[in-house]
Parts: C-alpha cells; structure tokens; sequence
C-alpha cells in the first residue's frame, strides 16, 4: 500500500467508518444518558433561582476563588490547550474547507502562521498537563487508562498536524494520512472516553446548576 | 542503425553543434541532481558510449507520454535522445508495420540480448487472458516477458506503466497492471507523469548511459533527484498558501491575483514531481502557473483520489448517508439500551428488601 494508497482510504472509507462509529456513539450516549430518568423532584424551588443554571455554564468556566490558587495549573493549561486546541481545529484554511464541503458553510480562517504557533502552545499545554499529572501525587493516583488514553488521543492529531504542516519525520503524503488517520481514532473512541464531554459539558453544568439552583444553593 | 561506434561521431555526422550538446548535458545534471561541474563529464562520457538498443513497448496507453517527448520543444533539447540510442522498435516512430516491425524488435533482441533497454508506456491488462491489448495477435503480457529476458533494464514511463495509471483506476475494468506486477527479476526505473516531464524520461536514461546503473530511486521506484520533492513545496504560490490567502473560485479576485489553487482542489501538497522547477513547454510554465490546479497525475491511484476540484482536507467520498444511517443505527440501539436500563432498574427495585427496625434487633 503505498503513501497516496494510505491517503485515498483516510479520505474515503476511514473518514465513513470513523464518522459512522462517531455518529452513532454519540447518539447512543445521548439515549443512555437522558433515558437514566431522574426522580420527579416535589420541593417547592426556591425563588430568584431560575437562571441557575444558565449560569452555572458561565461560571463553571471560572475556578471557584477559594480553589483557585490550588488548581491554577490545571486551569491555565486547560485554557492553554482547549484555546489552541480550537483555533486549529476551526480557524485553520484546510480544516474550515472540510467543514465548507461536508456541511455546506464555512467562516473565515485566521492567519496560518498564528494558527501554528497556537496549536504548539496546544502540544506544549498538552504535554504540561500530563506532567502536571504524574508530578501530582493526588492526580495521579486518580488516573486510570482512560485518562492516558484521552490524553493520547487527543495528542496525536495536533502533533501530525503540526509534524504535516511543517513537513517533519514523515514524507508529508504519509503524514497527512497518519493526520486524518488519528482524527478518525479520536472520531471513534470519542463517544465512548471521558471526551464525550465535548458533548455534555454544558448540558451537564446546566443540569447541576438548575439543581442546586431548585435547592437554594449559593451559585 | 549500428554503424556508428559512438554518440559523439553520430552527433557530429546529424550536425548537431558541441554547445547544444553541452546544454542539454548542463540541464539534465542539474536535474539528475549531479552537481554543475558533472554537465562536462557527462557530455564527455556520454560522447563515448555506443548507442544502445532500445526496445520501446506501448501498452495500454494514450501516446500522451511519446507526445510528450517528442513534441516538447521544437527542435528540442530531449529529442537529442534519439541520437543517444538506437530505438529499433516503437509503434508510432518506426516506418516498419506489420511482420517487418515485429522482425525488428526480434532481431534487435538477438543482437543485443542483455544489454539492450526497455521502455515501456501504458499499462498491462490481465483480464480475459490480456484479450483487452493485443500486438501483432500477442498479449502485453506476453510480450512484455519475452523482451524483458534479455533486458538490461526496464524504464516505466508515465503513470500508467508505473503505477496502473487510468487504466487501473477502479473499476479497472481490464485487470490493468503496472510493469512492477510482473517483471520481478529486472532492475524498473518508475518515470511517472501523465504524461512525465521529457526532461525526465531523457535525464534517467542519460544517467544510465553515462554510470550504466540505476539513479537512487525512492520508495516508489522513482529517482529521487527528480520525485524528491512536492510540488506544493516549490510552488511559486506557495507564500500565499502560507499566508492564508485562497482562490475560492477559478475566476475570482484572489484567482487573478494568483493565490493558493488549495481550496480549488490543487494535490501539490502530495505530489512529487518537478513540474514546479522543470517546467513545461521549454520551460514556459506548469499547470498551477497557467491557474489550475495540480492534478498528482505522477502519484499512483491519482485517479481515484477523489475530485480534482476538491481540496486535499475534503472527504472523497459523501458523509450524509453513512451519517444518517450512523444515527438510526445509534437511535436504536439507545433505545434497546434503554429498555435494558429501566428493566433493570424494575429488577432491583422489586428485589429491595426493607429493612425494619425488628429486623436489626434480631
């Protein structure tokens, strides 16, 4: 199987499969979750409380100030990778055709070469984080393979993106495949990690804010 | 054809001049990646071989790839390879048809047997027992084997020798084969294109007269000298590719100022050729310079490589269907997990047992 060989299947088949495995991964999660049920709450709500959790989605973002100063690296890297993360997966020209092509619409793209630079200060916020991880002992006693393995998977296409871009290790023909390659491996467990939060965070918030919200909680 | 002991007599004797001659040596080191001073070496040396026998065989092709040579530049530099060598055997150049062009190939096999060259165009087919090509009542395969025995080597010229080319591109309907599928025990120099640089196809053999062995050929057995490096890497639009800047359609303003073709479905970033540098047309341009997009047409499978106006970062083929059907496919099973769910919940909620405060007395 040569390079283009690699490529063509990446583009075409790869790119079916991985988005069918996606696709269905997610909408399954989506049933299992809603169809939990929960039970149906008789207290009174208390009152000025309707937009908890609305606001919960905002404020969640923030550290809670008497937390802040513990978990400032994790917060600061957080930023650092999840910003970078972004701005390469949606303000890079190649990446916004893609989206042109398959959903019909599309939006500006930022300059390539800030592009690039965020998507090093994504690699490098990536692998501070795992740093960040091993070096702390509560951290990493909490991890399991699920953590490593979100973190691996969501490593390997920034860092082929980044190698492709630039044309490092690999001829670029093989890289950019390994790129879409990685995506789709990313596509496909997805669903099924920790990272369906890419999904759920903010249903999420929203749910344990109109909670606590409906119980009187200080927000 | 034999008569004369070396090219450079032959040469003097065609009133071809010392200088073109050492042009065409200059240009041709320099592609060959030797260094400037090789062009008077080469030009030496060359003068001294005797010109061989070369057997060139048409397959199933188009006659893009002759065309290319021989109609490159007029009066050109490449054709100077016809003076290089003896071509005893070509469909479209030699005067001979029938009985008496097959009786040339034969003859020049017998004199030559093991140092003769081979240069094939157009790909092999295997379907139908190879009914699909046939030469004089034989099969491409079969005479492909038979002047391979005694070949010194073996030159794929153009995508579909090389690699399938159109002819292999899916359904490939013949059963079409490159050269590589067949010939196992020869050395194959791979010249891919639709049709190859001239330069090219003139520049590997020129180093094969003049060192009598292969160029360093890279994983796809192609000269490294020549397919080492991308398109888009020696693209003269290639600051704007860096910048952002894309035409978004063939006649629009980032078009007339000569953007990136990106986005238009230019496969520069994945093909490796020379177009960027050699050019084309005694060196006029190359596609991307006259506002379209590179096709990859030196890559295998660049047929099947998707549209050639959709961007490298687009899919090949469409998502919606696999989507929709990803989605009932998940729909349904949430459901059936659903059911499993609350049946489970009804399970554990039946088999609760209260606890009383007599019960703990106990």
């Amino acid at each position: 199987m040569s390079h283009m060989d690699l490529l063509i299947w990446a583009r075409g088949t790869g790119l079916q499969l991985a988005l069918g495995v996606f696709v269905a991964g997610m909408v399954l999660r989506f049933f299992e979750i809603y169809s939990l049920g929960r039970k149906p709450d008789l207290s009174t709500p208390r009152p000025g409380k309707a937009w908890a959790g609305w606001k919960t989605i905002v404020s969640r973002s923030f550290p809670h100030p008497s937390m802040a100063k513990r978990t400032y690296p994790t917060v600061v890297l957080g930023y650092i990778f999840h910003i970078g993360f972004f701005v390469a997966l949606l303000f890079f020209a190649p990446h916004i055709r893609l989206f042109r092509e398959t959903a019909g619409f599309g939006w500006p793209a930022l300059p390539t070469p800030l592009v690039d630079a965020m998507a090093l200060a994504a690699i490098i916020g990536l692998l501070m984080t795992l740093g960040y991880r091993l070096y702390h002992p509560v951290k990493r006693f909490l991890s399991n393979f699920d953590d490593y393995l979100a973190w691996t998977l969501t490593l390997l296409p920034l860092l082929t993106g980044y190698m492709a871009f630039h044309h490092l290790l690999l001829p670029y023909t093989l890289m950019l495949a390994v790129h879409i390659l990685s995506v789709e491996l990313l596509l496909v467990f997805l669903p099924f990690t920790k990272l369906v939060h890419v999904g759920t965070i903010f249903v999420s918030r929203w749910y344990n804010g109109d909670m606590l919200g409906h119980k009187g909680a200080r927000l | 054809m034999h008569d004369e002991p070396t090219l450079a007599a032959h040469l003097r004797r065609q009133g071809i001049s010392r200088r073109s001659f050492l042009k065409f040596c200059a240009a041709t080191a320099s592609l060959m990646g030797m260094s400037p001073s090789m062009a008077a070496e080469m030009a030496e040396k060359l003068g001294k071989v005797t010109r061989p026998s070369v057997i060139w065989l048409s397959f199933q092709e188009c006659t893009g790839c002759t065309e290319s040579l021989t109609r490159s530049h007029s009066p050109s530099l490449e054709s100077l390879l016809f003076d290089f060598i003896s071509l005893d055997y070509h469909h479209t150049l030699q005067a001979a048809s029938g009985e008496a062009a097959e009786h040339a190939r034969e003859a020049a096999m017998k004199a030559n047997f093991g140092n003769y060259l081979v240069l094939v165009d157009g790909s092999i087919p295997l379907g139908e027992g190879g009914a699909y090509s046939t030469i004089a009542g034989r099969t491409n395969l079969d005479l492909l084997q038979e002047t391979a025995k005694g070949a010194a080597a073996i030159i794929s010229i153009g995508t579909c020798a090389a690699y399938g080319g159109i002819p292999y591109a899916d359904p490939n309907p013949t059963g079409a084969v490159p050269v590589s599928a067949i010939i196992k025990d020869k050395p194959i120099i791979n010249v891919p294109g639709c049709p190859p640089i001239p330069l090219a196809i003139t520049g590997v053999v020129a180093h094969y007269l003049m060192f009598g062995g292969l160029p360093e050929l890279d994983g796809l057995g192609r000269p490294k000298s020549i397919y080492g490096e991308t398109i888009h890497d020696r693209c003269y639009r290639r600051p704007f590719y860096d910048q952002g800047k894309f035409a978004k359609t063939f006649d629009d303003e980032g078009a007339r100022a000569g953007w990136c073709l990106f986005e238009l479905g230019c496969k520069g970033p994945t093909t490796y050729n020379a177009c960027a540098t050699t050019k084309w047309n005694g060196g006029t341009s190359f596609p991307i310079e006259s506002g379209h997009g590179c096709l990859g047409c030196s890559e295998p499978n660049f047929w099947d490589a998707g549209s050639f106006y959709k961007a490298l970062s687009a899919p090949i083929s469409p998502l919606g269907k696999a989507a929709a059907a990803a989605a009932a496919a998940g729909a349904a099973a949430g459901v059936a997990i659903t059911f499993h769910n609350r049946s489970a919940k009804a399970k554990a909620k039946a088999a609760h047992q209260t606890v009383t405060v007599k019960d703990l007395e106990k």
